[in-house]
């Protein structure tokens, strides 16, 4: 059959692409063809010309000022125009916020179909046979999308950035935006802060902590606390052995839901199907039981390592290592270990 | 305010999945509204506090989708529309769309369009932009904070949730806002509401009520399959003292190649 025509759609954030964009790439090289890249915003030409060396062949850039902060509708007008003037066979997108939208809006633009979120691509048939969780990974589904192009976004961390190799080289050509500012129904006035530390969805180690970490009666907190706030602030001092590992580790911190309930720790650290459903290569659990609802979030991890008082709790079932004792205990002295095998 | 939220209804959280004879079977695992989607009907219920109007709560799937609906109509929506039509069997998230998309133009003079982030079954996140870009309004995904909404001109403020951060987003009125968690805590319905939701027919729209042919659907779902078993041998790390039991699990950790 004859080659494909790929364009890969670079999320970028000020300059900077995120790891999931070049993971596309990745899956590209997988599906195989003619590879054309795609990025927009602030320096989108220095971003799309890194896309050469993992073997874009041609990538588009625009830099428009209408452009300057990320909008889902000039930003998919854009996506839409290229993909229909380049005429390509597949769109791919990583599946980040920003990816993940424009995808759908792209669909709608380009009157064809999407699958988010593929964890595998084969070909079948002249046409590609997309893997993607679904019911957060309790079950697999395999999508195919009968329409042209097809547009599908790659999960973070599923595919593998190709090895770049400063011999390929690529033209970049810069294209004029497909919306009027004053056609555009949104502005951006500004930003918040971000949490900080190392985003869960990317990160390579993340260790976790549910109800357990409250777990510890030999605390006492501070006169004046009802019994709720003292369960709180206990938990707190949990959180702080469970984030020095982390640190120590480089690593993100993670919960579960049911200690994101509690009131223990903010939702963006909630692990599982109403939270972030990641994979890291080692995951960290401590004082998590293992509800079906937080191991469908964590369970495609390569090494698992459940730190639990209750040797019956299921999240043993999963994990490669076990410990069966006192968080409160182990953490300080795995900090500590860490750090001297580490030479922190 | 004219507000409308899309809901689905969805196996619970809780459901073990499994694919038996090339069906997906939840056991005996109760189907409820889209954990998701109780955080829309949370989001839409405040605005109408603040500023009078009506919530109607809208829903795509088979007659039993009534109790996601209802559970909806529990919580303080007005009223609930189920569309229901043997045509739209195995459609694709952009056929949805495009039928949620004339619903919605039916209901008629929306200000806001609430969607939850994603459905827990299918985990595709997609209909929300979609459905906004059929109608030509505004897309605010992942709403995790509604600062202000101005009725009379036509503006709201939002704060969207990105990989970075949030962003803060101003916006005309008609938009489709999809929301995250962190939008606030669904109330509980109250028993006054379960018992005026018991009482409640749920009107069923049908294709031909909505002046729409079955949209042509491009994606397809060959197969669904249960996830290879993880094949994990465990060990118990032990030691007579928790120092002793963290060096030998480090030292263990490492031997797997993963820092």
């Amino acid at each position: 059959m004859s080659a494909k025509k790929i364009l890969v759609y670079i999320d970028q954030f000020k300059g900077t692409a995120l790891p999931a964009s070049w993971e596309s790439f990745g899956a590209a090289r997988v599906l195989g063809g003619s590879v054309l890249a795609l990025a927009i915003g602030p320096d989108a030409k220095k971003v799309a010309e890194q896309s050469f060396e993992l073997g874009a062949e041609a990538a588009f850039y625009c830099e428009d000022t209408s452009l300057a902060d990320y909008r889902p509708e000039p930003y998919a007008s854009l996506v839409s125009k290229v993909a229909r003037e380049q005429d390509v066979d597949v769109l791919l997108l990583p599946t980040t916020t920003r990816g993940r939208e424009l995808a759908a809006m792209a669909s709608i633009d380009l009157n064809t179909g999407v699958i988010p979120d593929a964890t595998m691509l084969e070909e079948k048939d002249g046409k590609i046979l997309a893997t993607r969780p679904v019911y957060a990974g309790k079950l697999l589904s395999k999508a195919v999308c009968a329409a042209r192009p097809q547009i599908i976004t790659t999960r973070v961390r599923a595919f593998k950035k190709p090895e770049p190799d400063p011999a390929l080289s690529g033209t970049a050509s810069a294209v004029e935006p497909a919306m009027l500012e004053a056609d555009i129904a949104t502005r951006v006035t500004g930003y918040t802060e971000a949490g900080g530390g190392v985003s869960l969805t990317d990160a390579n180690v993340i260790v976790s902590g549910g109800r357990g970490v409250s777990n510890n009666p030999r605390l006492a907190p501070p006169a004046g606390m009802d019994e709720k706030q003292g369960e709180v602030w206990r938990a707190q001092q949990g959180f702080k052995l469970v984030g020095e590992l982390a640190s120590t580790l480089g690593a993100a911190m993670g919960a579960s839901r049911a200690a994101v309930d509690a009131g223990y720790i903010p939702y963006a650290h909630q692990v599982g199907q109403t939270g972030k459903v990641v994979s890291p290569d080692l995951y960290i659990a401590c004082g998590i039981s293992g509800a079906i609802q937080h191991l469908a979030g964590m369970r495609t991890s390569k090494v698992i390592v459940a730190i639990n008082k209750d040797a019956d709790a299921p999240i043993f079932k999963l994990a490669r290592f076990g410990v069966v004792g006192d968080l409160y205990e182990i953490l300080p002295a795995l900090t500590e270990a860490f750090r001297l095998k580490l030479g922190k | 305010m004219n507000i409308v939220v899309c809901v689905k209804q969805v196996p619970d959280s809780a459901a073990r999945l499994a694919v038996e004879g090339g069906r997906v079977t939840w056991g005996d695992a109760p189907l409820v509204l889209n954990p998701w989607d109780e955080y829309a009907v949370e989001a839409a219920l405040v605005q109408k506090e603040a500023f009078g109007g009506q919530v109607t709560v809208i829903s795509l799937g088979g007659e039993n989708a009534r109790e996601a609906l209802k559970t909806a109509l529990a919580m303080g929506c007005d009223q609930a529309f189920l569309i229901s039509d043997p045509a739209m069997s195995g459609a694709d998230s952009q056929a949805v769309a495009r039928v949620l998309k004339a619903a919605v133009l039916k209901v008629g003079g929306v200000d806001l369009l609430f969607f939850g982030r994603q459905a827990i079954d299918g985990d595709m996140g997609v209909t929300a932009p979609q459905t906004a870009r059929l109608l030509g309004w505004p897309m605010l995904g992942l709403v995790s904070v509604i600062q202000k909404v101005d009725p009379a001109g036509h503006t709201l403020s939002v704060e969207r949730t990105l990989e970075e951060g949030r962003q803060v987003v101003e916006s005309k009125i008609p938009a489709v806002l999809s929301v995250s968690k962190d939008i606030g805590e669904p109330r509980y319905p109250s028993f006054m509401g379960i018992r005026k939701a018991s009482r409640a027919e749920i009107l069923i729209w049908t294709l031909a009520d909505l002046g729409t042919a079955a949209p042509a659907s491009y994606v397809s779902w060959p197969e669904t399959i249960n996830p290879p078993a993880r094949e994990v041998t465990s060990e118990i790390i032990s030691g007579s003292n928790p120092q002793e039991i963290a060096q030998n699990l480090v030292e263990k950790i490492f031997e797997e190649k993963v820092l």
